[in-house]
């Protein structure tokens, strides 16, 4: 009873799933830099054409993303599931509060989106972490 | 969740990396399963079942 190969499949999902971020890191980064050392900032065409290409291969990743959690077994499809949860939480928990602190000009620099994107990342990351060490 | 995995498993002579091909899951989920930190959903129970041919209850045992 042998089913398919489950190791090879992941593999390719998480292939797939590193280039299309690969391609939308550097998609954005070419949409953020590019006014600043390619083409002049007063170019919008440029400009617009690059953020929408990043758009494009943004949607690539999001497909490619999905396309890896369907892949996955259901324990990781759980880790990966209170992952995003804790991410999510800490997102809208953290974002609206740094938002809030910088209205109320409690901190000094803005509140940057970045920012909060990076905190997301950090603790999704996090979050695979304990939860792959917490079924170990 | 107690169960009789590892046991079956040694009987078959595989290991965790045969039995999770055999299911299509990874090693890391026959190893939560084996230690009773994770309960299997019931389509991966009844394949386990029908791999080792024998009823789930007989594998799986949810008394605590």
């Amino acid at each position: 009873m042998k089913t398919d190969n489950f190791k090879k499949k992941t593999t390719n999902n998480t292939i797939n799933l590193a280039a299309w971020t690969f391609a939308w890191l550097a998609a954005t980064a070419f949409a953020r830099f590019g006014p600043m050392f390619i083409w002049d900032i007063s170019n919008t065409t440029y400009s617009g054409l690059s953020i929408g290409l990043t758009f494009l291969v943004g949607i690539g990743m999001v497909l490619a993303n999905r396309r890896f959690i369907a892949g996955q077994d259901e324990l990781q499809k759980k880790i990966q599931l209170e992952a995003m949860a804790f991410a999510l939480g800490i997102g809208v928990v953290g974002g609206l509060c740094f938002a809030s602190l910088d209205q109320a000009n409690v901190i000094t620099k803005d509140a940057d989106i970045g920012i909060v994107v990076m905190g997301i990342g950090i603790t999704y990351m996090i979050g695979i972490i304990v939860g792959t060490l917490r079924f170990k | 969740m107690k169960n009789r995995l590892k046991v079956l498993r040694a009987e078959h002579d595989m290991t965790q990396a045969d039995l999770a091909d055999a299911l299509g899951v990874s090693r890391q989920t026959i190893n939560a399963i084996e230690k009773g930190k994770f309960d299997p959903s019931l389509p991966l129970a009844f394949k386990v079942s029908r791999l080792f041919k024998q009823p789930i209850e007989e594998i799986f045992d949810d008394k605590e």
